[in-house]
């Protein structure tokens, strides 16, 4: 370690977690608790709580998720344990239950990694023929499969594929010519008429836009007039012929 | 030594890891699993009388030839072998939970140890120690680890059974009994 001075050192380290001291929350638990002999089924809460927040801060384990959760459930159950609790309450249940079994069962599982680093190491004094430490994992074997099968399958995944979404877009060329022959059609029978005889009685947008577009042609030309009476009232096409108004 | 039991020795001796009894009675067509077993007997006394540097061991649910123990430091020494990279606290763990829950799922492994265990599982996966053995009922179906042949294999056990069985251990795990509260 370099001298406290090192300005390095002051900084907050970004994520320590010392690895092979403790394999997790519940082992730096027990560790604790097995140093002060206290009893497991009795746990001083507070005070165990108290060890843990400060050793996770020396260990720069503060970090770490898994030990967060673990202060923050004993803070938990610390906090619950003052909650006043009416006597001979029967529904009352220890908040320290959950977390001493387990420990408890977490202290079954170290006392059998113990048991298996002893059976490890005794296996590790005798050696096999051609002995290799750590046999490759063996490659999948070969798969076995005929041309039709493999073509079945190929079938079975080229199915499966969707069709692809092509949004086509098809030409609309509005009809202007159409509509102004119409129109015309129309005012040389009569001297006026209406929008609905124009674009007939079920017009499609493309019938609507060409029959405006030539009425406003139209009328531009000076070939006829439009005229509407107020707003949202039907349209009145008249006839405006250059014949006869000479 | 019988004729079955010399050709056991030379697949044995032939042979970099345990053989079972059904893969050594594949050696002689007429020979049963019953003549096998004697076979080995037959072997393993032979070893044991004439004193010799290795032994017939039954490991990992088969038959294995092994150095004996004394020789263990001289040869590791002359580094005639690789002893075996040793287990972290953390694999040991993961490996205990699983040998005795399985088949045991990750989520089951993490709750009990306390800390996220993927990474472990996957490093003792890949040592050959542990296998996804089937997949669980209910969401996403996970995953469900039991452990290997090699696993025994590097423990030296002959089978699961081996393991010290759990009301064995010093702390065995009871029902929690309801506090009283005072």
């Amino acid at each position: 370690m370099s001298a406290p001075t090192d300005p390095v050192v002051q900084e907050q380290p970004g994520f320590v977690v010392e690895l092979e001291q403790f394999s997790g929350p519940l082992d730096l638990l027990l560790h604790l608790i097995n140093e002060d002999e206290l009893d497991i089924t009795d746990l001083p809460i507070a005070k165990i709580a108290d060890q843990f927040l400060a050793v996770i801060n020396e260990l720069g384990l503060n970090q770490a998720a898994d030990y967060l959760e673990m202060a923050a459930r004993l803070l938990r159950i610390k906090a619950q344990l003052l909650l006043p609790r009416r006597l001979g309450d029967d529904e009352w249940e220890d908040p320290r239950a959950g977390l001493v079994r387990r420990l408890l069962e977490y202290q079954q599982i170290r006392e059998l990694v113990d048991w298996l680093a002893q059976a490890a190491a005794r296996r590790a004094e005798q050696f096999g023929r051609g002995f290799r430490p750590e046999p490759p994992e063996a490659p999948p074997a070969p798969l076995v499969i005929d041309l039709n099968d493999l073509l079945a399958a190929a079938e079975r995944v080229i199915a499966l594929i969707p069709e692809p979404v092509l949004h086509r877009v098809v030409p609309r060329p509005l009809d202007v010519e159409g509509a102004t022959a119409r129109i015309e059609a129309l005012l040389a029978e009569r001297e006026r008429c209406g929008w609905l005889e124009v674009v007939g009685e079920r017009p499609s947008l493309v019938d609507v836009l060409s029959a405006f577009i030539a009425l406003l042609e139209l009328a531009k030309r000076g070939a006829l007039r439009l005229s509407q009476d107020g707003p949202f009232t039907p349209i009145v096409i008249q006839r405006e012929s250059p014949r006869e108004a000479a | 030594m019988s004729p079955l039991a010399k050709l056991l020795e030379a697949a044995l001796f032939a042979s970099s890891r345990p053989l079972t009894v059904g893969e050594l009675s594949t050696l002689e067509p007429h020979a049963g699993e019953g003549a096998v077993h004697t076979g080995l007997a037959e072997i393993r006394a032979v070893y044991a009388a004439q004193d010799h540097g290795i032994e017939l061991v039954e490991i990992a649910q088969g038959w294995q030839f092994l150095t004996r123990r004394e020789y263990a430091e001289a040869i590791d020494r002359a580094q005639f072998a690789l002893r075996p990279r040793r287990l972290s606290p953390a694999a040991l763990e993961t490996l205990a939970i699983i040998a005795y829950r399985q088949p045991v799922g990750r989520g089951e492994v993490d709750e009990i140890r306390g800390v996220d265990s993927g990474a472990v599982i996957d490093k003792l996966i890949e040592r050959g120690l542990v296998e996804v053995v089937t997949r669980g009922e209910g969401l996403g179906r996970p995953l469900l680890y039991g452990t290997t042949p090699q696993f025994l294999e590097i423990l030296g056990l002959k089978d699961l059974d081996e393991l010290p069985r759990l009301d064995e251990l010093s702390v065995a795990l009871r029902p929690p009994a309801p506090t009283e509260p005072e």
